[in-house]
């Protein structure tokens, strides 16, 4: 203890141990291809690295400052707003060089060029995107500064992109050629995840509340919507394709209500299939767990049961059935890709397109948005969750 | 005024309440005791039908209870339980306020109500009536809990173990102040313990219950002077008893003729509490409120033959 005081004040130097595996990711990925090269759409293309794509001194010294970026984010002893301002550096200067790089190759080669993001960028941005979300959980920021980080994160997300500075990046490319395309696409996902949700809620909540009175239909019921949260759904669709298509065929009225054996009608059933159980045992487990006394008092001041259910126990069911809301719909939004398959729409159309053409490029048009939107509802789900939890607290300290 | 009669209640094949009669007189505070599981609580829920009897019958004010459907009745008669049971959703002043919502009070006689009744229970209305049941301390829950119970004005209030959760020191606070507002209101009140000291305190009559049976119903000096059988005397706990017995006495019983020096003492004073100030004060005799004295001599012998015919009972 005596000789602590007496040696020199010395800075002691912590690394964070998820923050070294990300830094780890990250500085492998510097020596890795950031961009492929491509003379035109499908050929394979040449890998670029960044001390190719910038001649000598300066693609070291690019690599140096992103390599120090990577290591500022990993040192624990140093405050967080420095630590996330550093990924954050990293995360723009990569896509700064991406744009760039993209654009400089292109305008030197013949029409029909490409340039795609490569491992070493994929990695790059993602040992960045984790270490800044890593610094940020640990902040405990407070739920409102929370809802500030998503806001801007898309806003900042949507300027980038809406500001042409990637165009000239492969996946942007096919999407100047299908913007229109790409619109529909977007509408059908949201129709697809949000309607086979509300489709879900609207069936599967009064299963639960029924499951909650009737205790001898609890194990059948669950029972069997286990069973269908084990069909793959790929068989679901083979399934559904012919059974549907006949009874669209055969029985008078059925087409006509939309009933089809391909199209959006088999892919919201489908999506339902996988939904209901989240809802209908979140809803029972959340009614089960409010503490019996509660109920127990409010039948004895007088509620009827109907009253109790719908004053008492349902509120107070409210937070666990919100936790199913964001699973399905994070699960359904994902899940929804595969609609592409059966002419459901959606951004699985420009999967399936581009694994018909071996066209990674528009598989990516697909996909990122399609992660991006999971990303942001899940998001925007976990803090509608903690805002209804906390509500109460909040309201004593304003 | 609750009269219950040989009510019974079946699961199955066992019997958890048996044949029970007793009557509670309008205004009285009659006490459930008992050990664990020897149906108190199934005894009370079925006053309110939370359970329904399998034999007999409730009258309340004269009115049988199966008449009247079960949330109508409820809504007449208080009901607290140990936990509090309140709202966690709702905050304090939507808690109480919740059977007179039910009742379609207008929104000016219940705000009205609720202020009213955080005053009774020495909550400061602007401070709590918007907080919520966690930001409160046990003792202030159970009290919400309570008032709540009170809102409607019931002219029936049943209590299961409301006191259970609180820390003795509390407890005691909180029996006192229970009893002063009954005293009040004049609220016929039925509550479960499985303490008998609390039974004591608060009890106009006792009723004992073992294994479903009512063993014996009494007032408190019933019990200690004529317990029914071995398992209530053991329930008082022999020890205490004459103890117990001095503090419902009063001096007024043992005063003389006769003068002391010393600040005097009130009529209504027990017997414990003036022994007690015998031996604090180091005197043999007493002065009394309007003349008369009370010796040390009288208060041991009183004490002293209250446990010799507790021996002949034995
Ligand atoms: N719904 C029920 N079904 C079957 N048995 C029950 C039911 N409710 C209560 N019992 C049984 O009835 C008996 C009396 O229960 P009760 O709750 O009235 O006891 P108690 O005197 O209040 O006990 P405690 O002091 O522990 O609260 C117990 O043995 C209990 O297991
Ligand atoms: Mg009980």
């Amino acid at each position: 203890m005596h000789s602590d005081t007496t040696s020199l004040p010395r800075r002691r130097i912590t690394l964070s141990p998820p923050g070294v595996v990300f830094a780890v990711i990250g500085l492998a990925a510097l020596f890795v291809p950031i961009v492929t090269f491509k003379p035109n759409r499908i050929v394979p293309g040449d890998g670029v690295w960044i001390t190719t794509a910038y001649d000598g001194v300066a693609g070291w010294l690019i690599v140096a400052i992103l390599a120090l970026l990577f290591l500022t984010g990993a040192l624990k002893s140093l405050p967080p707003a420095v630590r996330i301002v550093a990924a954050l550096a990293g995360l723009l200067g990569t896509i700064v060089i991406l744009g760039h790089v993209a654009t400089s190759l292109i305008a030197d080669s013949a029409r029909g060029a490409r340039v795609s993001p490569a491992a070493g960028l994929w990695c790059m941005l993602a040992a960045y995107l984790l270490a800044a979300v890593d610094v940020l959980n640990r902040l405990e920021l407070s739920l409102r500064a929370r809802w500030m980080v998503l806001a801007g994160t898309v806003i900042v997300v949507v300027l980038v992109f809406a500001s042409g500075y990637l165009a000239n990046v492969s996946v942007m490319m096919e999407y100047a050629g299908r913007q229109a395309g790409f619109n529909a696409a977007f509408r059908q996902h949201l129709v697809l995840a949000f309607g086979s949700l509300g489709i879900a809620l609207v069936i599967g909540f009064p299963i639960g509340v029924l499951l909650f009175q009737v205790n001898g239909l609890r194990r059948p019921v669950l029972g069997a919507l286990n069973l269908m949260q084990t069909v793959p759904s790929l068989a679901l669709f083979g399934i559904m394709i012919p059974i549907f298509g006949w009874i669209a065929m055969n029985v008078p009225m059925a087409a006509k209500l939309g009933v089809a054996g391909i199209g959006i009608f088999p892919a919201l059933v489908a999506l339902l299939f996988y939904s209901l159980l989240p809802v209908v045992s979140n809803t029972l487990v959340g009614l089960t767990g409010v503490a019996p006394e509660v109920g127990e008092a409010a039948r004895g001041m007088g509620m009827t049961n109907a009253q109790v259910l719908a004053r008492v126990q349902i509120p107070l069911a409210l937070p666990v059935v919100l936790t199913a809301i964001r699973i399905v719909l994070v699960q359904n939004i994902g899940l929804a890709v595969i609609a592409g398959l059966i002419g459901g729409g959606g951004f699985g159309t420009f999967v399936f397109q581009g694994l018909n053409q071996s066209a990674m490029d528009l598989i990516l048009l697909g996909t990122l948005p399609t992660i991006a939107l999971a990303l942001v509802a899940g998001t925007t789900l976990d803090l509608l969750v903690d805002a209804l939890n906390t509500s109460p607290r909040k309201r004593s300290a304003s | 005024m609750i009269q219950i009669e040989n009510l019974t209640k079946r699961y199955g094949s066992t019997e958890v309440v048996r044949g029970v009669s007793l009557r509670v007189r309008q205004g009285e505070i009659a006490a459930l005791v008992g050990t664990s599981g020897s149906g108190k609580t199934t005894l009370l829920r079925m006053i309110n039908r939370l359970v329904e009897p399998t034999e007999g019958r409730v009258l309340i004010d004269g009115e049988d209870a199966s008449g009247i459907q079960p949330h109508l009745l409820r809504r007449r008669i208080g009901y607290a339980i140990q936990g509090h049971g309140l709202f966690p959703h709702r905050t304090v002043g939507q808690n109480i306020a919740t059977v007179p919502h039910l009742l379609n009070w207008s929104n000016r006689e219940i705000d009205a109500r609720v202020d009213e009744l955080l005053h009774l229970f020495q909550l400061d209305p602007a401070q709590f009536r918007d907080r919520m049941p966690h930001e409160l301390s046990g003792g202030q829950q159970q009290r919400v809990g309570v008032a709540r119970a009170l809102a409607a004005r019931p002219e029936v209030l049943l209590m299961d173990e409301p006191f259970g959760a609180l820390d003795p020191v509390i407890r005691a606070k909180a029996q006192a102040d229970l009893l002063e507002l009954q005293k009040k209101l004049g609220t016929t009140l039925v509550i479960v313990t499985h303490d008998m000291e609390e039974a004591i305190a608060l009890g106009d009559h006792i009723a004992v219950m073992d294994k479903g049976r009512l063993l014996q119903y009494g007032t408190p000096k019933d019990l200690l002077t004529q317990p029914a059988d071995d398992f209530v005397e053991s329930l008082i706990g022999s020890a205490e008893r004459p103890f117990r017995l001095l503090s419902l006495t009063t001096v007024a019983d043992l005063a003389e003729q006769g003068e002391a020096t010393g600040a005097t003492i009130a009529r209504t004073t027990n017997l414990r509490d003036a022994l007690a100030e015998c031996l604090w004060r180091g005197v043999d005799v007493l002065p009394l409120d309007g003349g008369g004295v009370v010796t040390l001599n009288a208060l041991r012998t009183s004490g002293r033959g209250l446990a010799e015919t507790q021996g002949e009972v034995n």
